[in-house]
Parts: structure tokens; C-alpha cells; sequence
């Protein structure tokens, strides 16, 4: 297949015969090795780049995003953030003044992100820079720089818009192994004549098969430009979510209606891997330890999937049916997700080894609804303690029609362990999770006196 | 002046580009090889057939090697005991190379690797220290013991004795390139590109491999992504497979380890379990302690004596301790061999002591702090100023470590008192009280811990260091010298040194990549040595070319020779003031040799490893930090809020870099001490072999408040501009995070936490429930 998009602000056009490679390995066989391989799986960031669509400017891990994913795009790497004449951006001037750099190895991912977030008047640093591991600075003077330079006009080479691919000659989109489709009835159309075939979306965990298991893809849609499926739409009571919408945007879209689940997002992987993950994969991909699934069971969210013309609409909860297996039959794909516009009840727990990007030893969310002091509902849902996410149906049964109290939750405790038998691994042991599920009941039953979290708690 | 001023790193600009090139970013020849290795899948067994058929029929596969087809050598020892590159007939870790492959590309080569079908006939595996020790797996034929005066005697006298034993776990370097070489054919010999420590040794194993003299190899190795010990000998066996390959094609060969490789190839920081007994006397004086350390050091030697025998010699902490004896396990076992990583032991050894001290407190119902300082060494003599030999007007007795060192700099009662001052420390800790006493769920903890830690290599040849300084005609100044530049600015300081010398600008100062053709027989850059020995060797290099520049002038301008000033880019000899550069024109014309060499070997040092006696340590660097944290009772979640440090760098050459070493240093301390956790399963297979399950510390996981201080006074021993090495000590800084968390945990009940490191959540849930007597 032919992609075209701008690379640095030129116009490249390449012929991809092998669709599954990595942005990072193009890169660096044209010479352009600022950008650096750490892990090859998305988690040190080594390798970020800047990508530029009509949704605006983000970073990304080339490692993990495949040559498809840049047709049409804006690619901007290291090598392009100085000027023409050799200005450095402000972010490379400040990172030389304060000393952010001392092996330099992951300076070029930490320069792009934080001239990402320069570009898009972002100053969450923390946020922003999870993603990019240092094992020099212990990243002190690296917040001094992105600091220093965060008040600097935005170098105006940086403003670099999309390829417009409506325009004429673009080359061919498609090929018999690699399909790029532009709305989801074609996507519908293609998937039932392949159904063994590979769909993805931001190659988060996909990219994985690739670069770690080595596995070879050979037939594969790219969905990044059915842009009918990365809509969020607001109904009377609901929002209707495109599989295809990022978790940075579902971040965005949920921070005023369920802060709790947006909060969840924002410890969800790293900016890099939030801007290219979308909900639908999450969904689809049917890990155990998947965040956004136990906050949707709790908000009681639907989705609808498609095959071919058909779509059927089940309960989240009902798409789990045991380790590896969903209810998705071949050909079938997942359209959208419905939640509820309001659940108050709602807290989202997530607990792990590092704060910040980092996966789910235990998930835990909870959503009650009290009606005369009592606990009228109760939907509650746990990531990491089986081989699905799943509800805590004993917990909700103990907990239902009991006064909402300190007590009662206590008194239910024991019930969790005849929803869950959890497993033992390298992120926590069974009794752990186990002692950490019921913690976070307890904790959703201080969650009115104030202070609930250690990330609360001020020096 | 450039000494003493703070200066960016020397490829601060490059860095920053993305146009520094590591060694993976190299333009290769064309028809470059790309390596990969084969990989045990077993502990420990008998390989009965090995059948390559399918890797050698893969796609872009060039050729295959096993042990059989090593030319020479199949060695990437840095100890006396061999240490196969390629299995021979026996695989003892999961993770061990056991064949080579060579491809067209690094992903063909990757995927080849897997193909291989192995036969292997298991044999017992020996995984963990209670296993090692139940079958006795030593290396050295039996533990060592090193002991100061009578600890039974002591014990007699204690009137508080505590006993415990604290697992310490390892750590993974994370360096952020991971391991990676070069080798490039020559007419008669090799090339070796690589990212090391320690050029010197892949050269001697590199000859080694090819059967050739040193004379045939030249490595060359301009910066490293990350070091931390993991590159002193764990590159060794890349650049070998290289450089067998490269012999055996005819073409250039690469390797690099994908992360998830390197992680179940190399090894590192040796996890410890310490138990220990310590006894104190009414008024807190420790009177007895006895440690007994058991090392886990994996499949091979590699460098866990020297590691185990520096965990001995920091067993004293910062403390006088009278009677003292130290049981020192080295254990083999079916794992990656446990390598070299910043501290290089001292960390354990220190820790150990730290936690036991805090036990004792504990006990004793003392504040730590107090307990720490009445068993400090006896204060330095005289005051911040070089000590005058043969005065004797102060009359105190100067305390000897263990291993018979006196202690003549210690500075860790002026400096603890002032760290205690701007860290607003007492107060913050009635606060914290105070604070724990209002919140059930959630509990402060804060505490303060020092560090002494010996510098120079233990091992005493090793401490010596060579360089090459060139002037050329136009002024500029190219130096090289034996250190490795790993990010932690040794290049800049030496610059600085070079500047300082001939008054010029750093930027008349150009480095050049280390190369051992340029500069032989050189040590690791390892033992936080590189800027002591490298600066001096550079400074006398420098000298003997300043020497004969102003010997020139002295004759022309006809004033004393050591009237010559060589200042603000100007030499001012008699009357005469002119441009360093059109000096050294006119000194070219008169035939002036403007090249030297320099040589430096560290002074007064010798240790008999044997008898655990000596002096070792030409100093001490010293330091000390206050860290608070907060804990979540219910999961054991936990964060530092806040941290201070005042940490002595002696004179300090470049307070800016300094900085970055302790501020970096902290914070990969805190991470090993709390979500750095390695795991491996009963099959002897480590799971965490990437980011996504090993965490070291994120942008957020560094103290919210994070104030750092240099102790500037200059070094009493005569070092680099009277300036200390930053490189290690820093790293056990992050011993007071661990303690503050251990006190958090105290603030949950009455009895003692033990707390067990990686401090994670789950190890911190677990000591609250000791504290509360609910396990």
C-alpha cells in the first residue's frame, strides 16, 4: 500500500509492503536514529514522536504504531523540533539549562513530549511525562525545564496540519493482506468476507504481537479513518461511545459526568498509550486486567456489535465469558458502548505496584444508590481477581437493603470471597488482592470524609 | 575559572538533538550481520540435543554458532573462574545464550532464535538462598568472615539485644540502552564499537576470543545510554559473538539485546537476605552486632566477591562498632549472575545495619536519630581545612572501621546537625505525630539516614588511570583518557580539568571517544573512580605540556618559569600577555613537544581482601537526607512527600552535575527500595522482564518536595581539585525513604513492622499488620 503524510513538514510517499512495521523501525532505517528503541513495548517512551491529525497534535510511541497508522498524518520526531536554522525549540534550550539530560538516551522521547505538550498549552507535567521513563535524573530537573520553557511562544515550525486526503492523487489505501477503511459499513463489509483477519486501532496491545510474541499478521485493517466509530454522542440519559474514540478523549468526555472513572483514566497507561488506545480495544481484547471494563460494568454500560448489517446490544458484563473468550462471534466487531449520563454512586479504585503507568494488580469500582439510608443498588466490579473483569454478585446481594455504613460494608466483606478466588502473579499475590478488593469497599464508605487517597496528601 | 562552576554535560546539545549516537545509531557497512542469541528455557540441565535445522533454514539467517564453533576462548569472565559465552553442553539459568545467530536483519535474527529445537535432560535447580544454603552452593568453598573484637563480650554487656532478618531484594539496571556492540573487520585485526564500562576488558576478552594479542583489537566507545554497573561486564559477550562473527564472514556483525533479552540475559544488583543481631548498653551504645550476609549470586562468579566483600565493609554504616563480626555467603544458584550496580554491595551492607539500628530503637523506645548519632564515629580532627600532619593540639582519638581503616574525615555530625536544621526536622516530626494521631487511615512517616561510603576500588590495582592530551597548532586542545562516559558528566569535569590547567574556555576543549589505542590498560570506569583518577591523570598530562610551554616562555621572555601564568585564555609570562593560541603557534615553530601523556595512581591505599584488613579507601564520602512519606494502612499504597539532602562532594568541580548525581541517585535508591521488585517463578523463570511489569520510578514517583544541598568543603585528602566522587554514595541516600516508611508502619501499633524491602504495597501491608499483631 501507498501512505502518504508529512514528515518534519515534507511530503513523504512510501510504499509499505510489510504493514505491521513500526514507525520506530522506518525511522531509524532512514537515518533519523534521535528516535530510540528502550523497550519496543510502549512503556519507556524512548521513542515518542509527535502525530498531527484533524484532531490536533499528540504524542505517541512510534514503537508500537505501524507504518498504516501515519497515511494522512502529521509526523514530527526530534530531528524536526530545532528550527531551520538551528534554534532550538525552548523545551531543548531549557532541558541544556537546567540539566534534564545526563546519559541522554531517553532525552530525545522526553524533548517530543514535552514539545508536545508545549504545542497544546498543556502544564501537567507529571501527567504528561508519565510516560517517559529516566533512570539518570530522577526527573527533577527535567519538571524544572519543562517549567522554565512552558511560557515560551510555540516556535511557529511546529504548526504542522494533517494531509489532506481528500485531495487527488493519493495512491493506493488498500492492499489484499492491509485494508484502511473510511466508515465503519465498509469496515462491516470487509470483516465479513475476513473474519480471521487482525483490526486495529491504535496497536497498544496488537503492536505487542509484533514486536514481543514476533507474530505476523497477515491480514489486517487499520480503523484509524473510520471517524463515524470515534464519536462521542450525548443522548437524554447516555453517552454513546465509538469503539474507535481514544482513552484520552473518553478522559476528556467523562470528567465532568463521572470524575471517579475520568480519574481512572488518567492512571490508565501513559499519555502516549491513552492518546493511540482506544475503548473499544480495551474492550475487545478481553483482559482481565483492562481499567476502563469494571468502571463500565459498575455504570451498568452496554455495547452494541456489529457483523455485517446485524447489531446486537448486550450488558458489558455479558461480553466476558471466561479467560481468552468473549461473545464476539467472527466477522463481528464492537460499534459503541452506551453509559449512563449520571451515577453519582461511582468511585473508581485502581491499585498498583507504580502509580502512574501502570497495570491493575487490583481494579475495584463501585457504584451504590441509598434510598431511605439504605442501599437500594449496588453494581460493583473488580479487574485482577479473575480471569475476567466481573462483578461481585455475593458483595452486591450481602450489601443490598443494608444500611450504608462503615459497619454494613465491613459486615459484607466476607462475601467477596465467594465471588473471587484470585490468582497469585508478579504483580500480587492472592491474598493481597484480596485484602486490597476489600479495602476499597471500605474506602468507597469514607469516600464523604474527605481525604480517601495517599495521592491527596500534601508534603 | 571552570572548576567549580556549574557547566551543562559535554553533549547536553547533542542530547537534546537526538543527534548523539549511541551505538545502535552508528552507519553500518553495507551486508552488516545482525546478531541474536538462542536462549536456555531451563535452570539448570543437561542439553542432549540440540537441533538447528529450522533456525539455520529461517528467512535472512547468514550462520549459526555454538560453543563447538568458538574459535578460541568461549569466555566473557571478569574473574579468574571462566564463564562461557555459549553454553557448553550444560545450561545453568533460564535466560543463558546457548547458540548464535547471524541475519540480515535484527528482527530476522530475533525471530530465528526461537526456532531451535531443544532437548534437555533437567537436573535439580537451585534457585533461592534457603535452597543455596541448604546444599551448601558457595562460591569460595564457604562464607567469609570478617570480625572486630569480642561480640561475645559485647552481648554480655548489652542491655538491649534485637534479632531479625531482612530480605533485601535485587534490583534490574534499566539502564535505558540497553547492551549493544559493534564489531567492524580490520586488515589485521578488530574493531569493536560497543557501549561498556570497561573497553579494556572487552579488548583483553575480545584477543581472548579471536586468539589474538590486545595489540590486534581497538575498542572504542564514545557514550553509553545508562550504566550503573550493568555495563562493567555485561557487554562482554555481545561484543565476543561480534567479533567471532565478524572473524568467521568476513562482514560487520551487531548485536543489541531487545529489552526484554537483556533482562533475562544480564545480570543484577544481588538480592541479600541479612540476618542480624545487635546489642546496645544502657545509654545507647552499641556494644555487639553480628550480621550474617547471605548473597545471591547467580549461575557465575562474575564480580560477586569484590560486591560481597564491600557489603562487609560498609556493614558498619556510619557507626563505631566495637565488636562486630560479618558471615559473608556468596551463593550459587540456577539464576542470572548478579553483577555489578551502583553501591556495588554497599547498599546491603548498609541497609541491613540501618534497619537493625532502627530495631533497636524500636526496643529501646529511643529516637532513631539519637541512636545514630551517639554511635557515629568520633568527629574529624580540626576544622574544615586539610589536616597539618604532626599537629597535635587537638588530642582525640581517631576511630578505625572494622577492617582497620581510621576514620580521619568524618563530617557527619556537623552535617547531620545542619540537615536537620534545613530539612526543619524536629519539628517535622512532632507534626507528623501529631498529624498521625488525627488520621486512622493514612500514616505519616519520617526519618533521617546517613551515609559513609569508601572511595576507591577495593581490588588496589585497579585504582590508576591513564590519558592523552594533544594541543594543536591553533590552540584547541583534544584530550582522551580511560573513563566512559555513561551520563553522569565525567567528560565535561575532565574538560573543566584540562581548562583549569591551560586557562583557557571549556569550549578550546574538545574529548574524544575512549579508545584503548589511545589510552591502554585502563579500569572500569565504575567505583564512582572515573573524575578522581581520570582528572588526575588528565591534570598531569596537562601540566607537562604546560610545563614546557612556559619553559619556552620563560626562555623568550626571560622571567622565571614559575612566573608563568596561563589565565583567561592568555599567557602571561614577564611583560608579555598574549593569546594561548598564538603561544602555542609559536612554541610548534620552536619545536615544543604539545603532546603528553598523564598518569595517576591513587596514593596510600593497600587491603589484604583476605584478612578483611587495610586501608581501602583513600576517603569517605559522606551525606545524609531526611525523607517523609505517607502510607495507606488498608492497601499498603505508599509515596514519599518530601525529601532533603545535604550530601558532601568535597570542592565540588561542577556543582550542576553533582546535583543531577544525587538528585538521580535518590530517586533509583527510592525505586529499588520500594516498586522495583524482580520476581521469579518456581521453574526459575524471572517474570518481570520489561516495563510493563518491572516499575522503576516515574516522573511522579520523585519526592513532591525535594530539596537538595551541597556540604562544600574541600576534601582533606588530596583528590581532583579537593573534590569527592558522586557517583555511588547518593544512591543510599534513598535508605531514609525505606525508614520513614518503617516508621509510618510503627506509627500502626506497638509491635516492631519488619519491614521487608521492595518496601511495595504489599510488603507495607503486610508490616502494618506486624505492627497491629494481625497478620
Amino acid at each position: 500500500m501507498d501512505i502518504t503524510f508529512l514528515l518534519n513538514g515534507e511530503t513523504r510517499r512510501v510504499q509499505v509492503t510489510e504493514p505491521t512495521q513500526s514507525v520506530l523501525d522506518w525511522l531509524r532505517s532512514e537515518g533519523l536514529t534521535g528516535t530510540k528503541e528502550g523497550c519496543n513495548e510502549g512503556d519507556c517512551g524512548a521513542c515518542s514522536v509527535i502525530v498531527t491529525d484533524e484532531s490536533g497534535a499528540r504524542p505517541l510511541n512510534a514503537c508500537l504504531m505501524m507504518m498504516p497508522h501515519l497515511h494522512g498524518r502529521a509526523l514530527r520526531t526530534v530531528e524536526g523540533l530545532a528550527g531551520p536554522d538551528g534554534t532550538l525549540h525552548p523545551v531543548q534550550q531549557a532541558m541544556i539549562d537546567h540539566h534534564g539530560s545526563q546519559c541522554g538516551f531517553c532525552t530525545p522521547g522526553f524533548v517530543v513530549s514535552m514539545a508536545s505538550a508545549h504545542l497544546n498549552g498543556q502544564t501537567d507535567h507529571d501527567d504528561l511525562l508519565a510516560g517517559n521513563l529516566c533512570r539518570c535524573t530522577g526527573y527533577a530537573p527535567i519538571i524544572r525545564a519543562a517549567k522554565a520553557a512552558q511560557d515560551d511562544p510555540v516556535p511557529d515550525w511546529m504548526l504542522d496540519h494533517p494531509v489532506d486526503l481528500t485531495a487527488a492523487v493519493l495512491g493506493d489505501e488498500g492492499s489484499p493482506t492491509a485494508f484502511m477503511p473510511r466508515h465503519s459499513d465498509e469496515l462491516a463489509t470487509w470483516y465479513l468476507d475476513h473474519p480471521d483477519a487482525t483490526l486495529i486501532a491504535g496497536a497498544t496491545d496488537v503492536g505487542l504481537w509484533v514486536t514481543k510474541q514476533l507474530r505476523r499478521l497477515d491480514q489486517v485493517a487499520f480503523l484509524g479513518h473510520c471517524h463515524d466509530l470515534q464519536t462521542i454522542e450525548e443522548t437524554a440519559d447516555s453517552f454513546v461511545i465509538g469503539a474507535g474514540v481514544s482513552i484520552a478523549a473518553l478522559r476528556k468526555a467523562m470528567a465532568q459526568a463521572h470524575p471517579s472513572f475520568a480519574e481512572l483514566l488518567r492512571r490508565f497507561a501513559s499519555e502516549q498509550v491513552r492518546q493511540a488506545a482506544t475503548i473499544g480495544g480495551n474492550i475487545a481484547n478481553g483482559s482481565p486486567i483492562g481499567d476502563s471494563a469494571p468502571a463500565l460494568i459498575a455504570l451498568g454500560a452496554t455495547m452494541t456489535l456489529r457483523r455485517g448489517d446485524l447489531r446486537r446490544t448486550i450488558a458489558l458484563e455479558d461480553f466476558f465469558l471466561e479467560y481468552g473468550k468473549q461473545d464476539r462471534a467472527p466477522g463481528e466487531f464492537v460499534q459503541n458502548i452506551t453509559v449512563p449520563k449520571s451515577a453519582p454512586g461511582l468511585a473508581c479504585y485502581k491499585l498498583s505496584k507504580r502509580f502512574d503507568q501502570d497495570i491493575s494488580a487490583v481494579c475495584g469500582c463501585l457504584n451504590l444508590t441509598e434510598e431511605s439510608g439504605k442501599i437500594a443498588s449496588a453494581r460493583i466490579a473488580f479487574g485482577g481477581m479473575a480471569g475476567i473483569p466481573k462483578r461481585a454478585s455475593a458483595l452486591e446481594a450481602a450489601l443490598i437493603g443494608q444500611p450504608f455504613s462503615e459497619a454494613a460494608l465491613n459486615a459484607a466483606l466476607p462475601a467477596l470471597e465467594d465471588d473471587f478466588t484470585p490468582m497469585s502473579d508478579m504483580r500480587a499475590s492472592s491474598a493481597y488482592r484480596m485484602q486490597a478488593a476489600k479495602a476499597m469497599v471500605l474506602r468507597y464508605g469514607r469516600e464523604d470524609s474527605g481525604q480517601v487517597s495517599i495521592l491527596e496528601v500534601l508534603p | 575559572m571552570s572548576i567549580g562552576t556549574t557547566q551543562p554535560h559535554d553533549s547536553a546539545h547533542l542530547h537534546v538533538t537526538g543527534a548523539a549516537r549511541y551505538v545502535d545509531d552508528i552507519p553500518v557497512p553495507a551486508g552488516t550481520l545482525h546478531l541474536a542469541f538462542g536462549l536456555s528455557e531451563q535452570p539448570h540441565a543437561e542439553i542432549i540435543a540440540l537441533d538447528l535445522t529450522a533456525v539455520r533454514a529461517a528467512p535472512g539467517v547468514v550462520a549459526v554458532m555454538t560453543a563447538a564453533d568458538m574459535p578460541f576462548a568461549n569466555n566473557a569472565s571478569p574473574a579468574p573462574d571462566p564463564e562461557p559465552v555459549l553454553a557448553e553442553g550444560e545450561v545453568l539459568y533460564v535466560g543463558q545464550p546457548i547458540f548464535l545467530v547471524a541475519a540480515t536483519s535484527h528482527l530476522a535474527a530475533r525471530k530465528a532464535a526461537r526456532l531451535a529445537k531443544i532437548t534437555y535432560a533437567p537436573r535439580p535447580a537451585i534457585l533461592t538462598i534457603e535452597q543455596a544454603l541448604a546444599a551448601n552452593s558457595h562460591f569460595e568453598g564457604g562464607p567469609v568472615t570478617w570480625a572486630r573484637g569480642d561480640v561475645t563480650a559485647g552481648f554480655a554487656q548489652a542491655a538491649h539485644i534485637v534479632e531479625g532478618s531482612l530480605d533485601i531484594g535485587g534490583q534490574e539496571h534499566f539502564y535505558l540502552e540497553g547492551q549493544a556492540a559493534l564489531a567492524l573487520p580490520d586488515d589485521q585485526g578488530m574493531v569493536i564499537r560497543c557501549s561498556s564500562q570497561h573497553p579494556t576488558e572487552i579488548q583483553h576478552k575480545v584477543a581472548d576470543a579471536l586468539g589474538c594479542a590486545m595489540h590486534d583489537v581497538r575498542v572504542e566507545m564514545r557514550r553509553m545510554g545508562g550504566g550503573f554497573g550493568g555495563k562493567e561486564s555485561q557487554g562482554t559477550p555481545l561484543a565476543i559473538a561480534c567479533a567471532v562473527m565478524a572473524r568467521a564472514t568476513g562482514r560487520a556483525c551487531k548485536m543489541r539485546y531487545d529489552r526484554d533479552d537483556d533482562m533475562m540475559i544480564t545480570g543484577k544488583r544481588h538480592d541479600f537476605t541479612v540476618k542480624y543481631r545487635i546489642g546496645a548498653d544502657q545509654d545507647g551504645k552499641i556494644v555487639a552486632a553480628e550480621f550474617t550476609h547471605l548473597a545471591r549470586c547467580g549461575w557465575s562468579p562474575d564480580l560477586s566477591l569484590p560486591v560481597c566483600d564491600r557489603a562487609m565493609l560498609h556493614a558498619d554504616s556510619s557507626y563505631f562498632l566495637p565488636n562486630i563480626s560479618i558471615e559473608s555467603h556468596r551463593l550459587r544458584t540456577n539464576t542470572q549472575s548478579a553483577t555489578a550496580f551502583r553501591g556495588f554491595g554497599g547498599p546491603q551492607g548498609m541497609l541491613a545495619t540501618e534497619a537493625a539500628i532502627d530495631h533497636l530503637a524500636h526496643v529501646m523506645g529511643l529516637d532513631p536519630t539519637e541512636l545514630r548519632q551517639r554511635n557515629y564515629y568520633a568527629a574529624a580532627l580540626g576544622a574544615a581545612c586539610p589536616q597539618t600532619p604532626g599537629d597535635i593540639s587537638i588530642k582525640r582519638k581517631v576511630q578505625t572501621t572494622h577492617y582497620g581503616q581510621p576514620v580521619e574525615d568524618f563530617i557527619l555530625h556537623e552535617l547531620t546537625d545542619k540537615l536537620q536544621k534545613s530539612a526543619d526536622f524536629v519539628a517535622r516530626k512532632a507534626a507528623v505525630t501529631a498529624w498521625n494521631s488525627t488520621n486512622t487511615t493514612l500514616k505519616k512517616g519520617i526519618a533521617l539516614s546517613p551515609v559513609k561510603f569508601g572511595i576507591s576500588f577495593t581490588l588496589t590495582h585497579l585504582n590508576q588511570a591513564g590519558a592523552l592530551v594533544h594541543v594543536y597548532a591553533d590552540g584547541s586542545i583534544q584530550l582522551s583518557h580511560g573513563g566512559t562516559e555513561m551520563g553522569q558528566g565525567l567528560h565535561r569535569k575532565v574538560c573543566q580539568v584540562a581548562a583549569q590547567v591551560f586557562g583557557v574556555d571549556d569550549g578550546s576543549v574538545r574529548i574524544t571517544a575512549t579508545a584503548t589505542d589511545k589510552v591502554p590498560n585502563t579500569s572500569a570506569t565504575a567505583a564512582s573512580s572515573g573524575a578522581d583518577l581520570n582528572g588526575m591523570a588528565v591534570k598531569a598530562a596537562c601540566e607537562t605540556i604546560r610545563g614546557r610551554i612556559a619553559a619556552f616562555m620563560a626562555a623568550q621572555e626571560g622571567c622565571p618559569v614559575d612566573s608563568v601564568r596561563f589565565e583567561g585564555g592568555q599567557v602571561i609570562a614577564g611583560d608579555s600577555t598574549r593569546p594561548f593560541a598564538a603561544v602555542v603557534k609559536q612554541a610548534y615553530e620552536a619545536r615544543v613537544s604539545l603532546s603528553s601523556t598523564g598518569f595517576y595512581a591513587t596514593p596510600e591505599i593497600s587491603w589484604d581482601r583476605i584478612k578483611g584488613q587495610g586501608r581501602p579507601f583513600f576517603y569517605f564520602a559522606y551525606g545524609a537526607a531526611v525523607s517523609e512519606v505517607v502510607i495507606d494502612t488498608q492497601t499498603g499504597e505508599n509515596r514519599i512527600l518530601r525529601t532533603d539532602i545535604l550530601h558532601d562532594a568535597g570542592a565540588s568541580m561542577n556543582p550542576g552535575l553533582d546535583i543531577g548525581q544525587i538528585e538521580g541517585g535518590y530517586v533509583q535508591g527510592a525505586g529499588w527500595l520500594t516498586t522495583e521488585e524482580l520476581v521469579w517463578d518456581d521453574a526459575g523463570r524471572l517474570r518481570t522482564h520489561a516495563p510493563s511489569t518491572y516499575k522503576i520510578p516515574a516522573c511522579s514517583d520523585r519526592p513532591q518536595i525535594f530539596n537538595v544541598a551541597l556540604w562544600d568543603e574541600p576534601n582533606r585528602v588530596e583528590t581532583i581539585y579537593r573534590s569527592k566522587a558522586t557517583g555511588e554514595p547518593p544512591f543510599m541516600l534513598a535508605i531514609s525513604a525505606y525508614l520513614a516508611l518503617s516508621d509510618a508502619c510503627q506509627a500502626c501499633g506497638p509491635h516492631w513492622p519488619d519491614l521487608q524491602t521492595p518496601a511495595t504495597a504489599e510488603a507495607v501491608l503486610a508490616a502494618v499488620n506486624r505492627a497491629r499483631g494481625t497478620p
